[in-house]
Parts: structure tokens; C-alpha cells; sequence
């Protein structure tokens, strides 16, 4: 097969999330569903509209891959449209991972900001799957504002049954809003881990990425164990269509989960 | 919510400015696909056909011509006000058209040598395009715009996404036509390395240069592209007439232009 | 990143095997067992004031009689009186768009099904290629079969076309293969390899595959003697001392990349137009992008690709705006990606020093003097002989 071709999937079960995101479950046509890891991404093809890389947010009960869209352009808009029953056309997954069995042992410090608690869910499932295998765990997650919050009652869950250390910070709080105000930075403060055996797993806007990934170095976190999920413009997500370059890689193929040791270095360089 | 999605056939209208009716001459030019269209869109009002306002509202408006009078001034606000969408079609809409080198000049000198009673003619000092007066949803650009990207459009509005009409240099299609360079091979000035795409490179592919019809590119470097073809032999003014042509007042255009008479 | 060798099978010998260089005095009889083999000949022939590489049915629709001059943003071809056919460079036509079609439709969908739209896989007979083609086909055959997804359709195109490189005699002025390793001669990578002879006019042919010895054996000709297969090296030992551009990459992929903040790039992006030429003329770019579009009707969608450039502004948006704004940026990730970062991605330069960039930039930008002074300052050692 050409791997340029997308794979008709149906939507099987689709979930809206806040006013402009859904959370839509997909299974193929035929055949089950291929596995992935924490942190891959598929292209996802609204037929005649477009296609564009998007996170795996999780594993659905029956096996189904599940993508949690914002309606931002005009192939998410028509993917967010799309109701049970609906085809759309997935390629993938591909890319890199976060490697979370890789953590064990550690303390871990998972940073999202926005959308980017998506693709850190499958990481937060994966920790609360082997709970013990690893220290505290803190989810940090920074957001527009309390209505722009994904998934808050599973945020709950993962303090109230799994021992998570969960922080909520918003950028514009509405009058019912009793949290933190402001970067998600701040709230790194709150949180306790021993900077020597912690991973962080980081996703989000590349300036709140660096910002967080910066503090956590000062704070003595390892630059290979700060791993980042990083955009650049994706129109194969196979490597050839040049697109995603960031220096020597193909975000695509190389990325986007990628270390904070290799990833300080080229984020730094302006239009790079 | 699209018309489509609500099960009822979109209406489109399409509107005349100041202009030569050539860009209107391209929807009617897509003799095989105009069927279609009057099967997936209600066409409620084509100018060719009658010159009274529709009353709307409409889903989709093609603008051509740029407004030049107060009246025009005035309607373009009507249509606006009917219109769901509004793409303006062809050099005259986008960017104020041939009619736009008035803006270099004193437009009441012109009337006074042109007409007999100069007194009588109502036009405004400058040639503006749409979007100068009321916000435009699309700018298609062409003098006169291209079928295939016509369609395109018509066809994105249609299935709610972004048309596909990049915005990068001829030089593109040029290449991907296998056109041999004019500028490199010949010598012959051509204005493709600073103009957007949109036309297939038809003029390098009769061994032309490219006139600047789609005006500038996404990106331009108009003070390079001089240097080129000042060493092919044009003089500044020849380099003057070569930007104030249909998008004369698109600001790289312009800015391009002006260099040249300021060395002139 | 593992290197695929799917193509290679084609390939079994060069010279020192079993297979002798033949000699033959006319291409007309190459050119007819061609077609009789079922191959669309496409050589090179004087069209639009240019070498062209286009169908040709004749011997003598070769470019007889006509050279080229290649500088820095010109081209223009010359009259030659020695009876020489292949006396030019480079052609504006690199092998490119037979591997790598400008657009390609990969898919169109009807209702709830989504086809594959059978690639178009002519077979052709590329005449006239130099070593810098063969090299840029063998950097595509990475680009699309060597990773983790390979290409089908390249690989259907690729194993159509048969390649019959002419060893370069006259380098253009904007040359370097030599600087890049890849030329004056044709080494592997071929069907077959001629090399133009003078006094008597002949043409020495050297196999390099199975089906490159079926067509040598269909057509007159006479093993090669010593002075023939001497007489070749010469032509190619002539040819590498007349590149028209030298260019030092030694250490390449460390200096170019750290050299992101060099006050060369705004001073080079004061001269480029951003237009695309160089990476539309370069025979090993290769990035693209995806069209995906529907009928009136919305009933027929489909799904293309087609050539795109990095100085595009669409090429690097995210978030509806471009990483690489400036044409600075632009530039220094074409150059940077061509020369250093390649080596990262695909284990190769992704330069074979054919020149094209050079001879076909409207303004005439010279990589090889960009390199030079961002290695060595505009002071330092010339790049041009």
C-alpha cells in the first residue's frame, strides 16, 4: 500500500468535550485496531476537506483509537462535525513515544498546556496503570480558561483514586474560578519531586514547553528526562514530504516526542 | 451552518464593479462545469442577466470590478450586508485594477482632457479594491482570474475547507509545466519570480515573460528581480511600466515601481 | 536508518567483470533496439533555446553541433563545430521529473471507498544523463525507498526507466561533481555509459545491468580496444579538470549548521527572490505537498502531491503562521538542509554539484560562493577557478 493512503475508519463513539472539541473514538472498516504508544500521532483525512497529524489521546473500551480535536481549521472543523457511523481516513500511528515504562522508579512531573493534555493522557493512563512502578506523580495542566479545561472530571479521578497530584491553572478566570491564575511555570513550585529522579513529560504551546523545560533543568531534572512533543507543519507524517524539518530531523519520523537534551538546542535557533 | 448541510441548494451572486466583465466571462466560460454548478448552487443573481440589486441574502458573493464612484462605494456595502460570504474575483476587485493608475496621477486632469463635459462625471480620486471598503472572505486574484482556481474556489465554499490557491511565485507551475526559464535561457524580462501563481505560467510557456497579472507573490524581492532585469537592458522607465500595470497599487507592486522612478 | 537496496538487482556488473566495453559508431541503431524493447527513448534535443530532454525517435534529432554556456543565473547555448553530440552540460531537465512526477493524483474516493490511483509507470530510455543525474537518482532512491515507508510508485517509475549515462566532456561553468564525488564519470547507477570519442567519431559503451547487455547485443558494434577504453579515461580525466566551481565541504555537516547566526544569510537573502527555482531545478529535492480536493459535486474526492519548496511560506506554517518568515530562514534551511542535515536524515549530501541551482537562480546566487563565505569570509580562497 502507498503510505500515502489513508485507512477508512468509522467513527464509533463521539464524545463533546468543551464548545469547540470533541473526543471522537475510531475503528477501522476491517481488521483491528493497530497498536500505538504514548505521545504517537496519526493523519487523520476528512475526506475531500484535508488531513492533519493529531495526537492519540487513548485507547477507547473496545479497542478504538481515540482523538480529542479542536476546531481550529477547516479539516478540524469538519472532523469535530463528524457523528457515529461517519468514515474519515487515518494513517499511522507514527512517530516517537514517551517512554514511560523508562520512568519506573522515578518521580514524575507531567506538564500539559491546552490541547496538549490530549497526548499526555495516554501517559497519565499508562502511569495509573503501574501506579507502583513509580514515585509521586504530578499532572500539571494550564489552560485559556475554566470552560477550555479537557477532561476535568477524569483530572478528578486521577487525584482522587490514584494518588496524582493534580494542579489546574487558567490564564482568565470566570468569578466561580477559586484556582491558581497564570503560567503553568508557577505551579512547578507547588509541586514536590526530587529533581534528580524525576521525568517529565511535557506537552503544549513550544514557548510554554521551553519555559517549563527551562525551569525544570534549574531545578536540577536531567535534560534527557524533560521529553517534549514538539509541531512543526505535517503533510505525510512518513518522512517525505520534507515539511516538519527542525535542523538534522523529520519531526515526523524523529519526533515529536523528543528529549529536552537534543531539543533545547534547536528550539533555540530563531526560524530554524 | 453550510447551506449544504441544511439541505438547501446554496444561492450565489455575482456582482459587477468598475471593471471589463472578464472575470464574470470566466464563470460562463466553464461551459462543462457551469452545469454542475447551477445543480449544487441556486445562481440567484448574475448580472449578465439583470443590472437590479437582489435582494438576498446570498451565500456566496463573486465580486469583480473595484469601486471608482460613490455609488459603487455605497453598494459594495449592500452586498456585503447580503452576503454570508464575499470573494472577490479578478485584479479590479483585489487590487483596484488598470483603472488604480488614476492613483498616480490627478484624476480630474484626466477627466478634463477625456471628457467634453467633465462636470458631469461623478469618480472618486483613487481606484480601491473590495477590500479597502468592506471585509472580504477571499481574494481571487487575475487579470482575468483562472477557471480551474474559479472553480476551486466555488468548489472549497462548497465543501466548507480552504480553497487551494497558494500563494507562491509562477515560478512553481513554471517548473512543474517544464518550461524553460525566459529570465535565465532567453533574457527576456518576466516578472514571474515576484508574481503569485494562479495562471499555469501560460506566458513563459510561449516563451514570454510573465506580465504580473496574479499581482505579487506571498513573497516578493522586487529591488533583486530589478537588478536582474536592469541587466538585461531595461531602463527604469520601461521598469515602472512593467509594475503599473493591473496591480499597480498592490503595495509591493507599488513599492517595486516607485524605486525604479525614484532612480529614474 | 537502514538503506533498501531494492533497485540495485538491475545493476550487476561494471567494468574488470566479464562484461567488455563495446564500441559502436552510431546511436541510430541504439535508439531503434530501444523501442523495439518497448522503451520511450527520451534524450536530449535543442528546443526553447535549450538542451531539453524529450522524446526522440532519431539519432538525428540529437543536439549535433550545439553547446552550452552555464554562469550564474544565464544559459545560453552555443554553436560547436567539431561534431560532437553530447558537447554541453547540464540540461535545464534533470531525471527528476520521471522519478518524481511535478503532481501525482494518490488516491480518489467515491462514496465510502478510498482507491489507490495506479501510478503511471512509463517505460522510458533516459539518454544523455551525466554522473550528477545517475547520483541524484541513487539520493531519490533513498529519499523514497530507504526508510520505513517506501514508495511503491517511485519504485514501479524507477524500475520503468532505463538509464543510459553519457560521460561529461565539456562541465558547464556552474559545475562541481568532482568537489561533491559524484562525477565527471559515470560509475554505477546506469544500463549503460557512453562516452563520445573523437577522430574517428564513436561511441565507447560500458553495461552496467542485464538488460543493458540484451540491448548492447541487439545493436553493430565491436569490443573496445585498449586505445578506445584509454581514450575514454581521458575524456573524463579532461573533464574533471575543467569544473567551473570548486566547493569545500570537508566538515561540512559541523560548520554549516553552527553557522545559523552568520551575517552572510541576511546578505544573501538580500538577493534572493524566494521564487523556488533552485529547489524546482535541483534533481534531488524532493519535498512536496498534499492537495486534497472534491468535485462540484462533493461525490469524487482526491488526494495529490505535488513538487513544493521549502521558500514557500505555506512550507513551514503552523498555527496559520510560518516558522521560516524571513527569506533568511529560508535560505539558510535550503543550503543548510542540502549540504549538512541530509547527511542526518538520509546518510548522503543531498548536493551532486550539477550546478542547476546556480545556472537557473534569476538572480544568480552561487552555492559554492555562499559556502565559501560562510566557511571562510568574502576574503578567503576563491570558489571560482
Amino acid at each position: 500500500m502507498h503510505p500515502m493512503t489513508p485507512v477508512p475508519y468509522r467513527v464509533r463513539s463521539r464524545r463533546p468535550d468543551r464548545a469547540d472539541t470533541v473526543t471522537l473514538a475510531l475503528e477501522p472498516l476491517s481488521g483491528p485496531c493497530p497498536g500505538f504508544l504514548p505521545g504517537q500521532f496519526t493523519m487523520i483525512y476528512a475526506r475531500g476537506v484535508g488531513e492533519i497529524p493529531m495526537s492519540i489521546s487513548g485507547r477507547g473500551r473496545t479497542g478504538t483509537l481515540v482523538h480529542t480535536i479542536r476546531a481550529v481549521g477547516a479539516v478540524s472543523r469538519a472532523l469535530c462535525r463528524k457523528r457515529p457511523g461517519d468514515l474519515v481516513g487515518v494513517r499511522g500511528p507514527y512517530g516517537t513515544a514517551w517512554d514511560v515504562p523508562g520512568a519506573a522508579g522515578l518521580d514524575v512531573v507531567v506538564v500539559a498546556g491546552g490541547l496538549g493534555l490530549a497526548p499526555l493522557r495516554t501517559v497519565v493512563r499508562e502511569l495509573i496503570a503501574h501506579r507502583s512502578r513509580f514515585g509521586r506523580i504530578s499532572v500539571i495542566a494550564g489552560t485559556r480558561t475554566p470552560m477550555t479545561l479537557l477532561y476535568p472530571r477524569e483530572l478528578a479521578r486521577w487525584r482522587d483514586a490514584h494518588d496524582i497530584d493534580v494542579q489546574v491553572t487558567v490564564d482568565h478566570p470566570d468569578p466561580a474560578w477559586k484556582g491558581p491564575v497564570g503560567l503553568v511555570t508557577r505551579l512547578i513550585d507547588r509541586i514536590v519531586f526530587e529533581p534528580r529522579r524525576t521525568a517529565s513529560f511535557v506537552c503544549g504551546p513550544e514557548a510554554m514547553m521551553r519555559a517549563v523545560a527551562d525551569d525544570l533543568l534549574r531545578r536540577g531534572v536531567r535534560p534527557e528526562r524533560v521529553v517534549l512533543s514538539l509541531e512543526r507543519n505535517m503533510k505525510c507524517g512518513v518522512g517525505r514530504c520534507g515539511h516538519c524539518q527542525l535542523g538534522p530531523l523529520l519531526l515526523c519520523l524523529d519526533g515529536p516526542v523528543l528529549g529536552y537534551d537534543r531539543a533545547a538546542g534547536l528550539l533555540a535557533v530563531k526560524e530554524l | 451552518m453550510d447551506a449544504r448541510q441544511t439541505g438547501r441548494r446554496p444561492r450565489l451572486a455575482v456582482w459587477k464593479f468598475a471593471s471589463c466583465d472578464g472575470c464574470q466571462l470566466t464563470l460562463l466560460d466553464c461551459e462543462d462545469e457551469l452545469l454542475s454548478i447551477a445543480a449544487e448552487m441556486e445562481i440567484a443573481y448574475f448580472l449578465e442577466a439583470s443590472s437590479a440589486p437582489g435582494p438576498g441574502p446570498y451565500d456566496l458573493s463573486l465580486v469583480e470590478g473595484s469601486i471608482t464612484t460613490p455609488e459603487d462605494a455605497e453598494r459594495i456595502r449592500h452586498v456585503r450586508r447580503v452576503s454570508r460570504r464575499l470573494v472577490t474575483i479578478g485584479a479590479c476587485a483585489t487590487a483596484g485594477g488598470i483603472q488604480a493608475l488614476r492613483d498616480f496621477a490627478d484624476v480630474r486632469e484626466f477627466t478634463s482632457v477625456v471628457y467634453a463635459r467633465p462636470e458631469y462625471i461623478a469618480t472618486l480620486e483613487r481606484s480601491t479594491p473590495i477590500s479597502a471598503n468592506v471585509p472580504v472572505d477571499f481574494e481571487l486574484r487575475g487579470c482575468p482570474i483562472d477557471k480551474r482556481q474559479l472553480l476551486e474556489v466555488i468548489t472549497a465554499f462548497l465543501a466548507d475547507r480552504r480553497p487551494v490557491v497558494p500563494g507562491h511565485s509562477v515560478c512553481v507551475e513554471c517548473k512543474a509545466r517544464g518550461n524553460v526559464c525566459v529570465l535565465v535561457a532567453h533574457g527576456t524580462p518576466c516578472l514571474g519570480p515576484v508574481t503569485q501563481a494562479g495562471c499555469g505560467a501560460l506566458c513563459p510557456a510561449y516563451n514570454r515573460g510573465c506580465y504580473g497579472c496574479f499581482g505579487p507573490a506571498e513573497t516578493t524581492n522586487s529591488g533583486a528581480l530589478n537588478a536582474k532585469l536592469r541587466a538585461l537592458g531595461m531602463s527604469d522607465p520601461d521598469l515602472v511600466r512593467v509594475y503599473r500595470t493591473f496591480n499597480a497599487t498592490e503595495e509591493p507592486f507599488r513599492r517595486a515601481s516607485e524605486e525604479a522612478e525614484g532612480d529614474a | 536508518m537502514g538503506i533498501k537496496r531494492d533497485i540495485s538487482h538491475t545493476v550487476w556488473s561494471v567494468r574488470g567483470n566479464a562484461v567488455m566495453d563495446v564500441v559502436t559508431r552510431s546511436l541510430e541503431p541504439l535508439i531503434a533496439a530501444l523501442r523495439a524493447a518497448g522503451y520511450t527513448v527520451v534524450g536530449p534535443t535543442v528546443k526553447d533555446r535549450a538542451i531539453r530532454l524529450t522524446e526522440i525517435s532519431s539519432a538525428a534529432e540529437l543536439p549535433d553541433g550545439t553547446g552550452d554556456v552555464q554562469e550564474p543565473g544565464n544559459y545560453r547555448l552555443t554553436e560547436r563545430d567539431d561534431g560532437m553530440v553530447f558537447g554541453y552540460a547540464a540540461s535545464p531537465d534533470s531525471a527528476k521529473r520521471f522519478t518524481q512526477p511535478p503532481r501525482q493524483t494518490l488516491i480518489r474516493s467515491r462514496g465510502q471507498v478510498i482507491e489507490e490511483v495506479e501510478p503511471e509507470a512509463p517505460r522510458i530510455a533516459l539518454l544523455g544523463l551525466r554522473a550528477c543525474d545517475l547520483a541524484a537518482i541513487a539520493v531519490q532512491d533513498r529519499v523514497f525507498l530507504g526508510g520505513r515507508h517506501p514508495d511503491p510508485a517511485y519504485r514501479r517509475r524507477r524500475e520503468a526507466l532505463f538509464l543510459i549515462a553519457v560521460n561529461c566532456a565539456v562541465p558547464g561553468g556552474t559545475c562541481f561533481c568532482v568537489s561533491m564525488g559524484t562525477g565527471p564519470k559515470a560509475t554505477a547507477g546506469f544500463d549503460l555509459a557512453l562516452t563520445e570519442l573523437a577522430a574517428p567519431h564513436r561511441f565507447l559503451i560500458e553495461t552496467g545491468s542485464e538488460r543493458g547487455a540484451r540491448i548492447v547485443a541487439a545493436i553493430p558494434h565491436q569490443a573496445a580496444t585498449g586505445d578506445d577504453v584509454a581514450a575514454a579515461d581521458e575524456v573524463s580525466r579532461t573533464a574533471a579538470g575543467r569544473m567551473g566551481r570548486t566547493v569545500d565541504t570537508e566538515g561540512v555537516q559541523e560548520w554549516l549548521p553552527a553557522a545559523h547566526d552568520h551575517p552572510r544569510w541576511d546578505d544573501v537573502a538580500s538577493r534572493c527572490l524566494a521564487c523556488t527555482n533552485c529547489t524546482m531545478a535541483c534533481p534531488t529535492c524532493f519535498c512536496s505537498t498534499v492537495e486534497d480536493v472534491t468535485d462540484l459535486s462533493g461525490d469524487v474526492a482526491e488526494r495529490s502531491e505535488r513538487w513544493d519548496s521549502c521558500f514557500t511560506l505555506d512550507f513551514s506554517e503552523v498555527g496559520g503562521s510560518p516558522v521560516r518568515g524571513s527569506q533568511r530562514g529560508r535560505y539558510r534551511q535550503w543550503l543548510t538542509h542540502k549540504f549538512a542535515t541530509w547527511y542526518d536524515q538520509f546518510g548522503t549530501s543531498g548536493c551532486v554539484g550539477c550546478g542547476r541551482c546556480i545556472t537557473w537562480c534569476p538572480t544568480g546566487i552561487d552555492v559554492t560562493e555562499e559556502l565559501s563565505a560562510i566557511r571562510y569570509g568574502t576574503e578567503g580562497p576563491s570558489c571560482i577557478r
